[in-house]
């Protein structure tokens, strides 16, 4: 994975809350079998209305999106990550994120932080205001700053570190694989295993 | 200090715990007791695997099905669909390398990985349970710790059998008293949802308690487990009782003999203590609970059938008042409107929230002797081939037929439009699946959550209708009802 430290680039300002990732990414584009190429299924739906945020010059060259609240609901498709990532986003900031969706967005290196709702409608007002205004995101101090605006941001220690370092969650775990082959053999003989088979 | 379910099951499966304390707190490494799998989160997860050059650690431990892209129709054929068919293919090619069991399409156990799990006896009390597919938390209805998960953990499953998981919060969602006739889990897991948000179980764990819970069966409770994810929780779960261990006895990979006593000993442990604290309590009225509807896109909008479209004016918050301003224009309704005024092209009877024989039966028994309102085109979907054969060997897909309906076989099918299975741009749909999302069943379609029953009687009526709003004799009803 690829480390985060800071970034700086346009912001976006979505103003909407509750995006369920069935509109970050729709159903139909789940079919394919590749890690990349989703930057066309980004949004899909709401890109074909040339009012739409991301039609509108500078914001197509967006890359820290300023959701509302509750960003991320819905499927588990880590395919809404990969399509945010192939488009250009290097961070989402909201006031809060789906659990799954933040979860697949630490495994992938894009940032989810999370803001107070009062920043984010400061930083959506001179988003739109000065459109092009350029945001950092400062994972270190963990802080964003857009024009004036100085604002702290949560985001849990462990993936904090894990970004910063960018660092491979499988590769860390099997470090510890003394200690789940020690745990598998714990396991009581009651509890069942699909193999093999039994059909009724 | 005395433990909630879901804190006993995770302690049961903490194979390291992470340094650190409270907040600062590293996570937990928990063991994985069973991983499903099916064909659209899984192909990067074993390329994954491939391009590490790592095995799969627990074949064992691990099945898979096809049933997000499978066609409903003509599946003797090859799949209409090529990308689709390349995706079922892709898994079929990975399960053979990595050595992973798998029902296929045309295997009497395929079907929606919800469904296959706890029908073969596979989910059980105690265990974690994961899926890549946020609707994992259906197994909950077990006393298991079930919750979706994306790719990268779906290849960290995969590789370790473990997930690495920060603790959750817990909630207690308390339901007392007795259900009316024609209202349904469902109806409390909607109301449940319009009550906390959906956003309003982030970062929790749900446990499902009270005598109206107690006193449902098991397939209503996976009912409502499976939509915790749309209250925001990633999990949700209900202590086994005689009503859990009652369905599991005699499932192909249920324990039997000696081994059947020791996991009865311990599920009955599997309890929360008396004096064990939830973080969050949240109180609901079996009593006054009415059948369940949702008026916009997304699952916390939501209402009693008898109430009328809400207006954004009664939203206080900004962001709630815009949210509903945006539903009311893409779902084509006016504010004020009685809920079952509303008219619907569609009814759709499956995924898995509401696929499985007790949905089948009681939706059945609504149609029996009555005509389909002649405008409305329904679709049964059965969750899996053997709910499928057990409906048949009932003789309900002759209900089902007669009344009009198509008789499909299993899989997610319109929950998600996949498959061939879609809505139409405008197209209205009483749906008793999970998510009325924009755009879900089918680009432009419009989609209202409701239970097996309603589905049912809004298919004879042709509006939204509970099964109350119903002429009470079947031969009177076999004549339309011009009422709404």
């Amino acid at each position: 994975m690829e480390k985060f430290t800071t970034h700086t680039g346009i912001g976006v300002p979505l103003r909407q809350s509750n995006v369920d990732t069935d509109q970050i990414i729709p159903a139909v584009y789940l079919k394919r079998i590749t890690r990349t190429g989703f930057e066309d299924a980004l949004f899909a739906a709401w890109r074909k209305d040339p009012a739409f945020i991301l039609n509108q010059e500078p914001f197509n060259a967006g890359s820290v999106l300023v959701a509302g609240p509750d960003f991320g609901t819905g499927s588990s498709r880590e395919h809404a990550v990969w399509a945010l990532k192939d488009y250009g986003f290097k961070t989402v900031l909201s006031s809060r994120f789906a659990d799954i969706f933040r979860g697949n967005s630490g495994k992938q290196g894009l940032l989810a932080a999370e803001l107070a709702q009062d920043d984010i409608e400061l930083i959506w007002k001179e988003l739109e205001n000065a459109p092009g205004t350029a945001v950092t995101v400062d994972l270190v101090s963990k802080t964003v700053q857009c024009g004036n605006i100085v604002a702290p941001f949560e985001i849990d220690d462990y993936t904090r570190w894990r970004l910063l370092e960018g660092l491979d969650d499988i590769g860390l775990t099997l470090k510890h694989e003394e200690d789940i082959t020690a745990f598998e053999a714990t396991r009581p003989a009651f509890m069942p295993k699909t193999l093999p088979a039994k059909l009724s | 200090m005395a433990k909630t379910l879901a804190e006993k099951v995770w302690d049961a499966h903490v194979v390291r715990k992470g340094d650190g304390e409270g907040a600062n707190a590293q996570p937990d490494l928990l063991f994985i007791d069973l991983h499903l799998v099916h064909e659209v989160t899984s192909p990067q997860a074993f390329e994954g695997l491939r391009l590490a050059g790592r095995p799969l650690r627990r074949p064992d431990l691990t099945i898979a099905t096809e049933d997000h892209n499978t066609p409903t129709l003509d599946i003797d054929k090859p799949i209409a669909d090529l990308t689709s068919r390349t995706q079922i293919q892709t898994l079929r090619n990975n399960c053979q390398e990595f050595g992973v069991r798998l029902h296929s399409l045309g295997d009497a156990e395929q079907g929606i990985v919800h469904v296959v799990g706890p029908q073969l006896g596979l989910t059980q009390p105690g265990m974690t349970v994961v899926c890549g597919d946020s609707h994992t938390s259906t197994h909950g209805a077990f006393g298991a710790l079930a919750m979706g998960i994306g790719t990268s953990e779906v290849e960290h499953v995969m590789a370790t059998q473990t997930l690495s998981l920060k603790p959750f919060k817990t909630m207690a969602i308390n339901v007392e008293g007795t259900l009316r006739p024609g209202v349904s889990a469902k109806d409390i897991i909607l109301a449940v949802i319009a009550k906390i948000g959906t956003g309003g179980g982030q970062g929790y764990v749900l446990e499902y308690r009270g005598s109206a819970i107690r006193a449902l069966s098991m397939e209503a409770r996976m009912t409502i487990c499976n939509m915790s994810i749309e209250a925001g929780a990633r999990a949700g779960l209900v202590a086994p009782d005689q009503t859990t261990y009652d369905y599991m006895f005699g499932r192909p990979h249920a324990p039997q003999g000696a081994e059947w006593d020791a996991a009865v000993a311990y599920w009955n442990t599997l309890r929360t203590e008396d004096d064990a604290t939830f973080d969050v309590q949240v109180d609901l009225d079996a009593d006054t609970l009415e059948p369940f509807v949702t008026w916009g896109t997304n699952p916390g909008q939501g209402v009693s059938l008898s109430a009328r479209v809400p207006s954004p004016e009664d939203f206080g918050d900004e962001n709630a008042k815009a949210a509903a301003e945006r539903a009311l224009q893409y779902m084509g309704l006016e504010a004020g409107t009685p809920m079952k005024d509303i008219r619907v092209d569609t009814v759709f009877l499956g995924s898995c929230t509401n696929s499985r024989m007790e949905d089948l039966r009681a939706a059945a028994d609504i149609i029996r002797g009555r005509t389909k309102d002649p405008d409305i085109r329904m679709l049964v979907v059965p969750g899996s081939a053997r709910v499928r054969l057990e409906a048949e060997a009932e003789g309900l897909d002759k209900v089902f037929k007669d009344f009009g309906a198509e008789w499909r076989f299993a899989g997610c099918s319109m929950c998600l439009g996949m498959n061939p299975d879609q809505l139409e741009p405008g197209e209205r749909c009483a749906s008793t699946s999970n998510r009325n999302f924009e755009g879900r069943q089918g680009k432009g379609g419009r989609t209202h959550l409701v239970s097996p029953v309603v589905a049912a009687a809004t298919a004879v009526r042709g509006t939204l209708s509970s099964p109350s709003d119903l002429d009470p004799a079947p031969e009177s009803a076999a004549v339309r009802s011009d009422a709404a």
